[in-house]
């Protein structure tokens, strides 16, 4: 009847997931409790739940990875702490089965269900705002995204509770993957909430992909958008080519796992080795969907922040789009120890190593927008140049990770998790926090508190460095990542410095959450009725903050690059009479939250092998799609009316 | 504005607002547009199908190879009936053209017809094939066989799925223009499985040779 699912699944002999799974049911029935009490349900239905707004799904992504961030980095605590004690003869106080679970957990909680949310997040939130339109190419599909992403996320936390989690590492490698070798849930857990959650990437991907290429504002012709577009518009067509790789090798390995198959098997003929290619021929482009729209952010804010165009406009979008090709033409450089010929580790380094290229161009397109800027150091700026600086360093140990011989020294290495912790910390969750801090005005109608966000900055750049740097050394001393315990207690002392650094990147994430906080509750003395806090270039801080739901009262015609800057200098076009029409907006839909509803327990029972419930799931999946297939009246108007006592009222309120 | 248009008139005439540059486009170019992605993702999957495909189509294991289970003219057979349901398909997507709901679903019919016939066809290879031992948990070839014929059978059966709801959309909503759009998105999705197939059939059937 439940097929694997007994009570031994629920770890109670292990004190610590048991605590933590209480502590998290708490919180969760607490705040659906008082979500419920105060009578707050309808409304979160109706706003935010059955949303379609772009603008709205853009800040649930960002939230959503938010508090993932937080489950990711209790993860790395544990990680760092344990290494901190378990020296020569001191286990420590995580068993290795736990451990195991861990790394696993951090690094698979990290890429999917903190850095996408992140970079979807903003490009759900900036993306159309930028392209002076009023939603993406299609609306409920983008809810549906959004909802099979927090599937993914609610399976993998569930397999905190009931069950585990996979021992393997983030990337799954078989034959360790394998059933033979890992007979549990923690497999199965991974693959699913990893199969659901990249249906809404690929789906995201399609939708972003779609709405650069066809829905711009009049004029905005392909040398004038934004480079944050242009930059998710690289990160979405790698998305749409890169996914449906990934998709295909975990359904390999899910056939392996459960009918017998022997794709990725010791025997039978399977080949190893072909997973660990198609993983990568996923995952290096993968690099670059993080990414590239990091470096879209932080183009918009060093432009924005110097008071000056981006420097070299277009070696920015010829960068950003060599890079989109050149991540396909790399992935065998993680693994150069696989043992192919001298010829093919030679042609995937000189590869690698020319992706630095494109790469230093952008690096030197900031600096020198920069030069001769007016340059104000605010909080999102501050992000910017701790990238730079975080980057260029990282950048270079992957030059010298990208040279075979080395590499076989270093592979599997501290040293690598130096190197991509180097990249992902600076480059992605600095733009993300970058993007946050510029944006959250925009969304919320009151900037961020400085003080705060600068802390944060602070506390990460400096977390980061006492984290990572003694991590290269580590590497070099012969470290190897994913151990629970060494014998090397020579090692000790740097490993307490990465600790030490692990709770200044604490302290980070803590005001970044205080900043949140106290921005909310002090709005009123934040608020900012201009809707444009920074002198902003492009179109998003043309219009109200928050915006109203059809984005634009009027769609704004574009005449050149840095749209917004161009009207500001023409003067706002005081004398033409806005002629305002009549919008149609898309009605809100609950299919999308219906659909991840069903394929939650469609995964979960898979998981569990419950085939009953898989077959209930796959049916609520297909009816609720076809369910909405049937439903044609999809738009309201907008009465031209209520369009224009916003715009009146946005004219009173705005300060002079 | 036809399609050839769209490629000949940005040269053509200099005065004219560059494509680029014209606003938003109107929802049935989007709509189709995000479909041909949808599709391009799609013959991605099937590329790392393929892919696995061709590195394993060697480890047979010890038991029986391409050249001995694979009958060439059963093959054939089957994908006549998938072309030529790709042929029915048009024909049916010149009825929708023309609005007629009677054409629309004889051709929709035949095209069900057909692409039934190919999934029965293929299902009875499968049971004859494991019938003979060469099931898919036998090698690493057959695994690699049956996911990925199996993959394409599975889409061919989906479109089937879709195909029936679309003719209940034309019977109960007629044509509006958002039904008219899915019928032509469900024809896209059936000429490229066609596509695909010639792939399979190339690589997968006539590459098995002693």
């Amino acid at each position: 009847m439940l097929g694997k699912l007994t009570w031994d699944a629920i770890p109670f002999d292990q004190p610590i997931p048991l605590l933590t799974s209480v502590v998290v049911i708490l919180a969760l029935g607490g705040t659906a409790a008082l979500v419920v009490w105060k009578g707050w349900l309808p409304y979160l239905w109706r706003e935010w739940i059955t949303s379609v707004d772009h603008k709205r799904l853009g800040c649930m992504y960002f939230l959503l990875g938010l508090v993932m961030l937080v489950r990711g980095f209790a993860d790395a605590l544990m990680m760092r702490s344990q290494l901190a004690l378990a020296a020569g003869n001191a286990p420590g106080y995580l068993p290795p089965e736990h451990y195991n679970q861990i790394f696993s957990a951090h690094g698979t909680i990290m890429i999917f269900f903190v850095a996408m949310p992140f970079v979807i997040g903003l490009m759900n939130f900036a993306v159309p705002l930028q392209l002076g339109v009023r939603d993406v190419a299609f609306p409920v599909l983008n809810s549906v995204s959004f909802w099979l992403t927090a599937s993914g996320v609610l399976l993998v936390n569930v397999s905190l509770v009931i069950g585990e989690f996979a021992k393997t590492g983030w990337v799954a490698y078989p034959p360790l993957s394998e059933l033979a070798y890992s007979p549990g849930v923690g497999v199965d857990y991974y693959l699913w909430s990893l199969q659901i959650s990249g249906v809404g990437t690929l789906l995201t991907g399609i939708n972003f992909t779609t709405t650069i290429l066809k829905l711009r504002a009049p004029g905005m012709g392909y040398g004038r958008m934004p480079v944050f577009c242009w930059t998710a518009l690289a990160s979405n067509l790698l998305i749409v080519a890169a996914f449906p790789i990934l998709t295909a090798t975990f359904a390999m390995l899910l056939l392996d796992r459960y009918l017998g198959f022997h794709f990725f098997t010791n025997d039978g003929g399977g080949s190893a080795m072909m997973y660990v290619n198609l993983f990568w021929a996923w995952g290096h482009p993968e690099v670059y969907i993080l990414v590239l729209p990091a470096f879209g952010v932080y183009s918009e804010v060093v432009a924005t922040f110097s008071g000056k165009p981006l420097f070299g406009y277009r070696s920015m979008v010829a960068a950003t789009l060599g890079i989109c090709v050149l991540s396909f033409m790399v992935w065998l450089h993680h693994f150069f120890t696989m043992g192919a010929n001298a010829d093919v580790n030679a042609f995937f380094g000189v590869l690698s190593m020319v992706i630095a290229v494109p790469t230093g161009v952008k690096v030197f397109n900031w600096i020198f927008t920069l030069y001769g800027g007016r340059v104000r150091f605010t909080s999102p700026l501050l992000w910017a140049l701790g990238f730079i600086c975080t980057f260029v360093i990282g950048g270079m140990t992957g030059v010298l990770l990208a040279i075979p011989p080395a590499d076989f020294v270093l592979h599997n290495s501290l040293f690598l998790v130096a190197h991509f912790h180097n990249v992902i910390i600076g480059g992605v969750v600095f733009g993300a926090l970058a993007g946050y801090t510029y944006w959250f005005p925009k969304a919320f109608g009151f900037v961020l508190d400085e003080r705060l966000g600068k802390a944060s900055f602070w506390c990460w750049l400096v977390g980061f460095y006492l984290a990572f740097m003694p991590l290269y050394a580590l590497g070099l001393m012969g470290a190897t990542r994913r151990i629970q315990h060494y014998s090397e207690t020579g090692w000790q002392p740097l490993m307490i410095v990465a600790f030490v650094g692990a709770l200044v990147i604490l302290m980070g994430i803590l005001f970044t959450i205080l900043q949140l906080v106290v921005s909310i509750r002090r709005r009123e003395a934040l608020r900012d009725r201009t809707g444009d806090p920074w002198n902003g270039r492009t179109l998003e801080w043309s219009i109200a903050s928050p915006p109203p739901p059809w984005n634009f009262s009027e769609l704004p015609h574009v005449e050149g690059t840095d749209a917004y800057w161009g009207m500001k200098q023409a003067g706002r076009r005081a004398d033409a009479e806005p002629r305002f029409e009549a919008i149609h907006l898309p009605r809100p839909s609950a299919v999308g939250v219906v659909i991840a509803f069903f394929a939650s327990f469609g995964g979960f029972a898979m998981v569990w092998h419950i085939w009953w419930l898989a077959i209930i799931g796959l049916i609520g999946v297909t009816i609720a799609a076809l369910a909405h297939g049937w439903i044609v009246h999809r738009e309201f108007e907008v009465p031209v009316e209520e369009i224009v006592a916003f715009e009146r009222q946005r004219l009173l309120e705005r300060p002079s | 504005m036809s399609v050839t248009d769209a490629f000949t008139r940005p040269g053509a005439a200099k005065d004219e607002v560059p494509y680029s540059e014209r606003g938003p486009a109107s929802i049935e170019s989007v709509a189709g547009f995000g479909f041909w992605l949808f599709l391009l993702s799609d013959v991605v999957m099937f590329s790392a199908l393929f892919a696995a495909y061709a590195v394993l189509a060697n480890h047979t294991a010890g038991g029986p190879d391409g050249a001995r289970l694979f009958d060439k003219g059963y093959v054939l057979l089957e994908t006549a009936c998938l072309l030529f349901s790709s042929f029915t398909c048009g024909l049916c997507a010149l009825a929708i053209e023309k609005r007629s709901a009677a054409a629309t679903y004889l051709w929709a019919a035949v095209t069900f017809a057909l692409g039934a016939a190919f999934i029965g066809l293929e299902i009875s290879e499968f049971v004859r094939m494991i019938g003979e031992g060469a099931s898919p948990t036998r090698s690493a070839f057959l695994s690699a066989f049956f996911t990925l014929v199996g993959t394409h059978g599975l889409h061919v059966s989906l479109g089937l799925v879709w195909l029936v709801a679309m003719m209940a959309q034309v019977a109960t909503l007629g044509f509006l223009p958002i039904v008219v759009r899915r019928l032509l998105c469900f024809t896209l999705f059936w000429h490229a499985l066609d596509i695909v197939w010639i792939g399979v059939f190339t690589i997968v059937y006539l590459g098995a040779h002693a």
